[in-house]
Formats: structure tokens, C-alpha cells, sequence
């Protein structure tokens, strides 16, 4: 049974038709690579399984259950969490604190609960341990490579039970050395039998660790096979439009 | 020798002295000791009962307001009102228990005012969007203002039946013969160390001025954290203004006129950051400190007041400056 399943779902924004008709559905510990041009409704379309706002029309089932999230923090809920592009990290604060930003531990009784910065140092060093990064939990974020800081924004997904990572071009502005340490971040996430969706431009991250594509073109879905029986000439020519669907 | 993951990880990179020695609130200490150390040996009157009772009560004003802006400061924030509102609520004070109301009912009044002009400036800062320098910009103006129609611009020093409760609350030593304001200084520093570092809501203020955005899509309530601490800064400077009345035993309209400047340099002294995401309540009362030892020398060492200005600038600038050094170095 799919983790996730999307089924004919629409979006459209006054007269723009961002999203039209997709169907798609998710595995666990499978890595699925989302392309697309801009404006293909990549975004749109992840912005909805995240819980900014609701399809137009269309339901989406989680493990065989109909999903409907109104908030970002019912999608956190339902085992859904974003790695934001842009990381969403604060530089001031430390690598476990932005691992615990909004869900901080606490201890103590009733309304006089203190921060348990031992537990949430211990944790995180456990969640970098198993994610295989060179991350320590008291560095500031600010001191960090590009690889260390998606380890961070990634260990956050890991605090509860996801079931799926949603990752936003996590490859697009970091060294090729970071790359792949990002690349590996993403197989750790699956070999947890996470499923992962990869929001990304890159034909060789996708081609590297994904099992299978979904290319869309304005809004719809032109193709959805495994990697195997694809090539990133094919992925290129459906993106652009030279093929029209397969 | 292979070094492995789980060591890495546990690693720590700063020690305690390590961390002491690179933050700015410690080089302003050792400045502070230096000063009194210096004054102590180069003037008869400086290490004095008498001197130091008034350099510590002096200090305890600008510091307790400057714990209130630490709170607005480290979101990233600036609130210009707190000059205003410390005078506004020491009318409110005033006039209150002129009117032959009690102490309590006067203080109520005076702490209402404050949180009512904090939730103000919050609201529309959160909420609104508007920028914090021009809604407390325009609190500066319109708390004044009201100081002046509530009192119809004169000066208050008759406090009603409970007019010498007010003066020892203000003017006392209740314990050990350190002056109040003092003992209220230390225990509202306490009371900040403490929120800042071990409570969530201390840890979502850091993170809002780290990374607004970020907090909120980590789901930090980052517009109700905002009118809190805009809110927390108008109590601050009311509660001050309550201490200084009693201090006093006089209000005037012109009471706090220009301490706001007073208070950001006190908190930028002590390490806070205007950018946001940087700054802890000690370093607040210890630049405040810095500043008093400073106007209190030059009198003492017989320098013109007119100059003053410059030093307490100058000692702006050399904090920030210490700051700069560090990230230089670590920039290369």
C-alpha cells in the first residue's frame, strides 16, 4: 500500500490553472525526484501535500486514509515534513536547537518547565550519528559547512516518525563535495523506510539517488517511471516539451 | 588515529573559559573593574559609601529598562517609547494617589498603562507590519504627550495618604542598606537571565531574530512572541518609572527624556546585537554600569560634563568595535 496517493488532484488560483489532474502515488523508502521547469507547479503541488493550502479539487489518501490539512503544522502531524529550500535554519542558535526549534523538550512540572538542553543535545547527536554527518550539537548553525547545515534542517524531519521528507531543491546552492554528502543524507532517510520526494533542477542528483521520476509540464503530469527504464535525455525533452508524454 | 563519528559528534569545540573570553560582556566587565579600580587610586572621593550608593542606585534605572529592551533588542526589534512610557506611568503614579487613591491602585494603574502601550506598539508591529522604529517613534511623541494632559504639565510631589509608602518603596534600603532600587535591579535581572536562557519563550525570541522566517515555518507564534516582548519593554519602563518616583518624590514632565539613547547603548555596550538574535540580561545592567562609572568619573576627575557625550559614545563604539575584531578574524 502507497504511503501518500494523490488522486486527480487540481489547483487553480483565480484563472490560473497551476496544478491540473494529477495522480500520483508514494512508497515507503522510495526516493521520487519531482521535475519540472519553473512554474510547472512543482511548488504548488508539494505546497499542498505540505499543508499551505487545500487542493481545488481531488483527494489525497495517507495510508489508505483520506488526508485533509488545513495548517502546515496537521501536515508535521500526519508525518509529512519540508526540508524548505532555503533551510530554514537560524544562524544564532545552536545545531540541536535548530533540530528542536517549535517542539523544544522541556522537564519539570506543570508551568514550571525548563529547557532540558541535555536531552536535546543527546538526541541530536544520535539523529547526526545516524544520518553519518560530521555535525556537533552545540556548534553554532552560523559556523557551518553547507553539508553540515542540510544535515540540521534534515535531522529535524527525523524527530518524530515521518513517513515522508518533502525536500526543496536541497542540492541547488551548495560545493559538489556538499552534494554529495546531501545525496547520502537522502539514502540514510530511505534505508529508514521514509519516503522521500526530491524537489530538484538537477538532472544528475535525481538520476543519483532517485528510484523514480515524475516530470510535469503547466501543470500536468507527462510522466511517472523508474529511473531504470528513463534517461536523463528523455527527462530533458519532457521538461522542455520537445516530448510530449509518454 | 582514527577519530570516530560518535567522537566528533560529542565533541565539544568551546570550553567555558573559551566562551567567556570571546564574549564582549566580559571585555566590558574587565573595563568596568579597570575604571573603578583607577578611580579608587586617583580620587579621594570616588570609593566612598556615599559615592557608591548613588553610582549603584543611578545605574539600577537605565538597567531595568535596558532588560525590558534586551527582550525587544534580541528579536531584531527597537522600541524609542521607553523614555516616554517611564514618565507617562509615573504620572499615571502620581495622579492616581494624588487623588487620594492607595499605593496599590496607583501602581495598577501605572503597570496597566504600560502593557497597554506595550500591546500597542506589538500589535501594530506584529500584526500591521508596521516597522518598531516608527510605531515607537510615534509612542515617544504620544506618551509624552499624555504624561503632560494627564498632569496638565506640572509637577507632582504630593502622593496622598499613602505618600510615604511610595518614597521608602522608592528611596529605602530594606535589606542590608543596599538601596531598593538596587535589590528590584538585581531580581528583575535574575528574572530575565533566567527567561532567556531556560525557557522556550526565551529560546523563540533568539530565534525569531536569527531567522524570522524561519521560525515561523517551524511553527515558533512568532506575532504573539513579538507583542510579548514590546509589551515586556513598556513593563520595564513603568516599573522603573514606579521605582523612580519613590526615588524622587517628584514627577515632572521631562522625567526619562532622552534615556531611550541611554538604554540602547547600554544593551549594545553589553553585547546585544540591533541586527537581532544576540544578546543576555547581564550584559545589560553591565553596560549600564559602564555608562554611570563613566558620567560619575569625569565629575569626579574634574573633566567639563559637556564632555560626556563623547566618552559615553566613544565607549559605544570601542564595544562594538571588540565585536567586529572577532568576526574579522574568524571572516579570513
Amino acid at each position: 500500500m502507497p504511503v501518500l496517493e494523490l488522486a486527480n488532484i487540481s489547483k487553480h488560483f483565480g484563472a490560473i490553472q497551476a496544478v491540473n489532474d494529477v495522480s500520483l502515488s508514494i512508497e515507503a523508502g522510495q526516493v521520487v525526484g519531482l521535475m519540472g521547469d519553473n512554474g510547472a507547479g512543482k511548488s504548488t503541488l508539494v505546497k499542498m501535500i505540505a499543508g499551505n493550502f487545500p487542493p481545488s479539487h481531488g483527494t489525497m489518501q495517507m495510508d489508505g486514509k483520506d488526508l485533509v490539512l488545513h495548517k502546515p503544522v496537521e501536515a508535521r502531524q500526519h508525518g509529512i515534513e519540508i526540508v524548505h529550500q532555503d533551510l530554514a535554519l537560524c544562524n544564532n542558535l545552536t545545531a540541536a536547537a535548530n533540530v528542536y526549534l517549535g517542539r523544544e523538550l522541556r522537564r519539570g512540572v506543570g508551568p514550571f518547565r525548563i529547557l532540558d538542553y541535555a536531552a536535546m543535545y543527546k538526541r541530536a547527536g544520535q539523529i547526526f550519528a545516524v544520518l553519518k554527518s560530521e555535525t556537533r550539537p552545540r556548534d553554532l548553525v552560523k559556523q557551518m559547512s553547507g553539508g553540515q547545515r542540510q544535515a540540521v534542517a534534515i535531522a529535524r524531519t527525523m524527530l518524530s516518525q515521518a513517513k515522508i521528507v518533502l525536500m526543496d531543491e536541497p542540492t541547488a546552492a551548495i560545493s559538489v563535495r556538499q552534494v554529495a554528502e546531501v545525496l547520502n543524507l537522502i539514502r540514510h532517510l530511505r534505508d529508514q523506510g521514509i519516503a522521500v520526494v526530491l524537489i530538484s533542477h538537477r538532472m544528475p542528483d535525481v538520476f543519483d539517488v532517485a528510484d523514480r521520476v515524475i516530470v510535469m509540464r503547466r501543470g500536468r503530469k507527462v510522466a511517472d517511471k523508474t529511473i531504470a527504464s528513463s534517461s536523463p535525455e528523455e527527462v530533458t525533452g519532457l521538461i522542455t516539451g520537445a516530448i510530449e508524454q509518454v | 588515529m582514527a577519530v570516530t563519528l560518535d567522537q566528533t559528534i560529542a565533541q565539544k569545540q568551546h570550553t567555558l573559559l573559551t566562551r567567556v573570553f570571546a564574549s564582549q560582556t566580559f571585555w566590558v566587565v574587565i573595563a568596568v573593574i579597570l575604571a573603578c579600580l583607577f578611580l579608587s587610586v586617583a580620587t579621594d572621593s570616588f570609593a566612598t559609601t556615599k559615592n557608591l550608593y548613588n553610582i549603584t542606585r543611578n545605574i539600577t534605572f537605565v538597567a531595568i529598562v535596558a532588560l525590558g529592551m534586551t527582550f525587544v533588542i534580541i528579536t531584531g526589534g527597537i522600541d524609542l517609547s521607553v523614555g516616554s512610557v517611564l514618565c507617562l506611568c509615573s504620572m499615571v503614579l502620581a495622579v492616581t494617589m494624588h487623588a487620594g487613591y492607595g499605593i496599590e491602585i496607583g501602581i495598577a494603574a501605572a503597570i496597566a498603562t504600560a502593557l497597554i502601550i506595550g500591546a500597542f506598539n506589538g500589535i501594530l508591529i506584529a500584526y500591521l507590519g508596521f516597522p518598531p522604529f516608527v510605531v515607537t517613534l510615534g509612542m515617544l511623541s504620544i506618551a509624552r504627550s499624555l504624561a503632560m494632559v494627564a498632569s496638565n504639565n506640572t509637577v507632582v510631589f504630593q502622593f496622598g495618604p499613602d505618600h510615604d509608602k511610595l518614597l521608602a518603596l522608592g528611596g529605602g534600603a530594606f535589606v542590608f542598606g543596599i538601596a531598593n532600587p538596587v535589590l528590584y535591579m538585581i531580581v528583575l535581572a535574575l528574572i530575565t537571565g533566567f527567561v532567556l536562557r531556560w525557557t522556550k519563550f526565551g529560546r523563540h525570541i533568539f530565534a525569531i531574530g536569527g531567522n524570522e522566517h524561519a521560525a515561523t515555518l517551524t511553527g515558533v507564534p512568532v506575532r504573539q512572541i513579538k507583542v510579548a516582548v514590546y509589551m515586556i519593554s513598556a513593563l520595564a519602563a513603568g516599573l522603573a518609572g514606579i521605582i523612580q518616583t519613590g526615588w524622587l518624590g517628584a514627577v515632572t514632565t521631562n522625567l526619562g527624556n532622552g534615556m531611550e539613547l541611554q538604554v540602547i547603548a547600554a544593551t549594545v555596550i553589553g553585547g546585544a546585537n540591533l541586527a537581532g538574535g544576540m544578546g543576555t540580561a547581564f550584559g545589560a545592567v553591565v553596560g549600564a554600569a559602564l555608562i554611570e562609572v563613566i558620567r560619575n568619573s569625569l565629575g569626579l576627575l574634574g573633566i567639563n560634563a559637556f564632555w560626556q557625550g563623547v566618552f559615553i559614545g566613544g565607549a559605544i563604539l570601542m564595544a562594538v568595535l571588540f565585536d567586529r575584531l572577532r568576526n574579522f578574524r574568524r571572516n579570513e
